[in-house]
């Protein structure tokens, strides 16, 4: 049990001691009764919105890293996993959790303001991604190879937001060596933002900028060994973060909720890093880019 | 007894009204011997003086299909978009005495934008996604339902469109319906017995495309445009042909001329919209294939010219720093040949859009006099704030006026046909600019103006909102982290009221009237033969107004927030009509839903702080309120 759940349920006894003293017997004879009813009924179900197209994230056959750290947390709990599933763009939130179709999203940014987030169980950064070998590396959005390069990055729509990589690339004067992949793609391929990753493979592009746990998982299973560069800098001044805090979140009010996950966090942290591992996520520590980060 | 008092100017009035009526009616039928007259008399006449009688404008020879026969087949009633009734039994005199007909619920809530079509004695309702085609048989008591038409529909739709799930109504030609579904179909429905005819998969969710503007058709050809834009779409225009669906042709709104369908008839008026393959070289690289430029407003007809226009809409993608360049063809306003699609001149109204002012406005068709002489008039009242006044020959841009406090632009230089623009208004991404007049949203938005031939007056439902561009908050798509700018909007200058419906003169470039409103209109106009403005608010209330003072009338509190565009037609029983939807919703109006909540920032494109108060004012609703005597 966690330091949070003690923490309850010393609460709950000291507020309810004066009252058990009397209701003792029946109040155990009614858990009796509730243990036999759940028995006999199935155990209550987490409750997941998640995208079904969308690896290494997630997807409806279960193959996301975030499925496998659902299913971790279905098991911890004893609950059946049951997953609401809705393509992650905008009004995911809306349609999603806070609609009450579930309880949890399994990967938002900290700074997300459309639900309450848990403590962050993981860090990661855009990347540099090219083809390795073909060049050398280029690690900051300052080196001046980039200014002769195709430069693919993810575009977002007419909503008045871009990747990140857009602001810093405009920033340097390089905006006409972007080359534009929509983060939507075509839904009726599979993991449609991974496109951007295929361009580089195809030498349509010098290099992307990519989130790292797609261009992680993808470099991964590349049959063209590519090379993955966090960009520098990490903050680009003034207010342009590339490394992201991601949290699990859930709806706000739903404070015990929360903290039962953050307890989860904390307990199964070797574990979730493993499974972050596995799927090739470029993790960065919290410590050193967090300065001057939104969270 | 008031009646006593009232009765015998209303004799007078009514009098008046019907014969000037007439007149009009026989000028609108295409005579072009009745048309000269009429600008005789135009010129003969000044506002201020004119007579309950004077005609001071036609609609084009041909473009009134109903022939004044009390029937509204068409989304703006004619080819011209002019939403004017030639109807006179309900006018200024009796207008207070309407009360409610019948009522209808469509069984859908949601944005009900758009209107009813009326087709001999039977009334057509298009909803919202799913998109029901109801047929109402208007010669039974309170209108009885004779069929539904439920097009097969893909959900994933709902999740992809932008702005609500609305649809802005059909067109009835040669037997059949035919109207769009938001998951990006065409079909026609044999009007009579309510089976499908064909249908046409236009465009694709999965790459974001949606439909959900009113197709026109024209010589038997089916014009429909995609939506779509804030998902990096290329916009388009085809055309399908209405005895089958099959497309005939397609004109694309970014790339090369092949694409766009500019030829050696190409003429645009202004030397800005001159050149072999603008739609690739004024963008970086491969961009315009992201390019927006999508084409979900109104489609207008001018038989005699034979052209269509319709404007596109703003480009893609955001923000414009990432795509330098004018950006073309996207809110640029076309006139195509609608046998080939072939483009015959072109104006963009805003180069390099910074602001999202997407021009997909309604093009009002007019013949009237401009500086004494006759000229087939193009009126664009513009999201930008401006009321463009083109000749449609041509595309020369006759005058530009602003109709709202608006300050992007400080005019537009009639010689070169460019807004001279403020350029501390300009957004970019990481700078803070505040005071943009008018928001994203506009000076007005989709909501179509009415024109009346009789007062020679433009009606607007305007809206005066401002923006402020904010700093860059991390927000969240595909697993991905990104930046999206805050865009705050709030009431503009002046009383705090947020929208006004403007009279306007388009020959005089100025105001003649208008009634402040609480909330931006999001509905549409009618105007009638009896010099009677029809409108809805977004908190319900139905307004008649006097078409030539702007008084007051007449007004009735619907269920639901009004969104919808009013029409006028003759029933079965030789009585007159005003029908309307009440259904609050499409982009301001969402703010009124349940699941849109105020702590959420990007609900809505940011309308969330331009409109708080709506969810105290409006709560969801679907239903056809008709009026009449």
């Amino acid at each position: 049990m966690s330091s949070d759940s003690d923490h309850d349920r010393r609460t709950t006894n000291r507020q309810a001691w004066p009252e058990l003293a009397v209701l003792l017997v029946p109040l155990l004879a009614f858990v009796a009764v509730l243990g036999s009813i759940a028995a006999r009924h199935p155990a209550p179900s987490l409750r997941v919105c998640a995208d079904p197209n969308n690896l290494p994230f997630s997807d409806s056959l279960g193959r996301g890293f975030e499925n496998r750290i659902a299913e971790m947390v279905a098991r911890d709990f004893g609950r059946r996993l049951e997953y609401t599933w809705w393509p992650q763009r905008r009004g995911f939130a809306r349609n999603t959790l806070r609609a009450g179709r579930c309880d949890v999203v399994i990967g938002v940014p900290s700074s997300y303001e459309l639900a309450s987030p848990t403590r962050p169980y993981y860090r990661s950064t855009y990347v540099f991604v090219t083809r390795a070998g073909r060049h050398a590396p280029v690690t900051s959005f300052d080196d001046p190879a980039l200014r002769s390069m195709r430069i693919g990055i993810h575009l977002m729509g007419d909503d008045y937001a871009n990747s990140p990589a857009a602001l810093a690339l405009l920033r340097r004067g390089l905006g006409s060596r972007i080359v534009g992949y929509m983060i939507y793609g075509d839904y009726s391929r599979p993991h449609p933002p991974s496109a951007l990753i295929d361009a580089v493979v195809n030498d349509d592009v010098d290099v992307a900028v990519a989130w790292g746990p797609l261009a992680g998982y993808f470099a991964k299973t590349s049959a063209v060994p590519l090379e993955l560069t966090p960009v520098r800098p990490q903050i680009d001044l003034p207010f342009t973060p590339f490394a992201y805090d991601i949290a699990m979140g859930v709806r706000r009010g739903d404070t015990t909720w929360r903290a039962q996950l953050d307890s989860e966090l904390v307990r199964r942290r070797g574990e979730i890093q493993k499974i972050l591992s596995d799927f090739g996520v470029p993790v960065v520590d919290a410590r050193a880019s967090r300065a001057g980060g939104r969270s | 007894m008031p009646s006593r008092a009232w009765k015998p100017r209303l004799k007078k009035t009514y009098a008046a009204v019907l014969t000037t009526a007439i007149v009009g009616v026989a000028a609108g039928c295409g005579k072009a011997r009745a048309s000269n007259t009429t600008q005789k008399q135009a010129r003969d006449t000044t506002l201020t003086s004119a007579p309950a009688g004077g005609l001071r404008a036609t609609l084009p020879a041909g473009s009134d299909v109903g022939q004044g026969s009390g029937e509204w087949t068409l989304p703006g009633r004619d080819l011209g978009n002019s939403r004017y009734s030639p109807l006179t039994d309900i006018n200024v005199a009796n207008v207070q005495n309407l009360k409610i007909a019948t009522t209808f619920s469509t069984g859908v809530q949601h944005g009900h934008e758009g209107q009813p079509l009326v087709v001999g004695s039977t009334m057509y309702v298009v909803t919202p996604y799913p998109n029901f085609l109801y047929s109402i048989d208007l010669t039974k008591p309170g209108g009885a339902l004779n069929w539904t038409y439920a097009p097969p529909t893909d959900a994933r739709a709902v999740g992809i469109a932008c702005c609500d799930i609305v649809n802005r109504g059909a067109s009835y030609a040669d037997g059949k319906i035919v109207y769009n579904t938001l998951d990006a179909q065409t079909v026609a429905v044999d009007a009579k017995t309510g089976k499908e005819v064909w249908r046409t998969q236009v465009g694709h969710p999965d790459i974001g495309e949606t439909i959900t503007m009113a197709p026109l058709v024209v010589k038997n050809k089916v014009i429909v445009g995609n939506s779509g834009a804030e998902l990096g779409v290329r916009g388009y225009v085809v055309a399908l042909d209405l005895g089958t669906g099959k497309q005939l042709w397609k004109a694309w709104s970014t790339g090369p001329d092949t694409d766009v369908l500019i030829g050696p008839d190409f003429k645009p008026f202004y030397p800005a919209d001159r050149g072999t393959d603008l739609g690739v070289k004024t963008w970086n690289k491969d961009q315009w294939k992201l390019g927006g430029g999508t084409v979900w407003g109104w489609v207008s007809y001018d038989p005699e010219l034979n052209l269509i226009y319709y404007a596109t809409a703003n480009p893609g993608v955001w923000n414009p720093d990432l795509r330098p360049g004018d950006n073309k063809w996207s809110i640029t306003l076309f006139a195509r040949d609608p046998e080939t699609g072939h483009a015959k001149w072109a104006y963009q109204f805003v180069k390099h859009d910074a602001w999202d002012y997407d021009e997909i406005m309604e093009n009002v068709l007019v013949d009237m006099p401009f500086n004494g002489q006759p000229r087939k008039l193009l009126i664009h009242p513009g999201r930008t704030g401006f009321v463009y006044t083109f000749d449609r020959g041509t595309g020369e841009l006759l005058r530009a006026e602003k109709f709202q406090p608006i300050n992007w632009a400080d005019h537009v230089d009639l010689k070169t046909g460019q807004a001279v623009e403020v350029p501390e208004k300009r957004t970019h991404d990481g700078v803070v600019t505040r005071n943009i007049c008018p928001s994203s949203t506009g000076a007005k938005d989709q909501q179509p103006s009415a024109f009346s031939p009789r007062t020679g007056l433009i009606y607007i439902p305007a809206h005066n909102v401002c923006m402020d561009y904010e700093g860059v908050e991390a927000n969240y798509i595909a697993g991905t982290p990104y930046l999206g700018a805050s865009v705050k909007m709030y009431a503009g200058p002046g009383d705090g009221s947020r929208g006004e419906l403007v009279a306007w003169d388009p020959i005089a470039g100025r105001k003649i009237c208008g009634v402040k409103e609480d909330l931006p209109l999001w509905s549409g106009v009618l105007a009638t033969a009896g010099d009677v403005v029809f409108y809805g608010t977004m908190d319900g209330w139905f307004k008649a107004i006097d078409a030539r003072t702007c008084a007051e009338l007449w007004k009735f509190k619907t269920g639901s927030g009004i969104v919808g565009n009013p029409i006028e037609y003759r029933g079965p029983d030789g009585k007159a009509y005003v029908a309307v939807y009440s259904g609050i919703g499409g982009w301001m109006g969402a703010v009124a839903f349940p699941d849109i909540s105020l702590d959420d920032p990007y609900a809505a494109l940011g309308v969330v702080g331009a409109v708080p108060d709506i969810k105290k004012k409006s709560a969801m609703g679907g239903t056809l309120y008709v009026f009449g005597f």
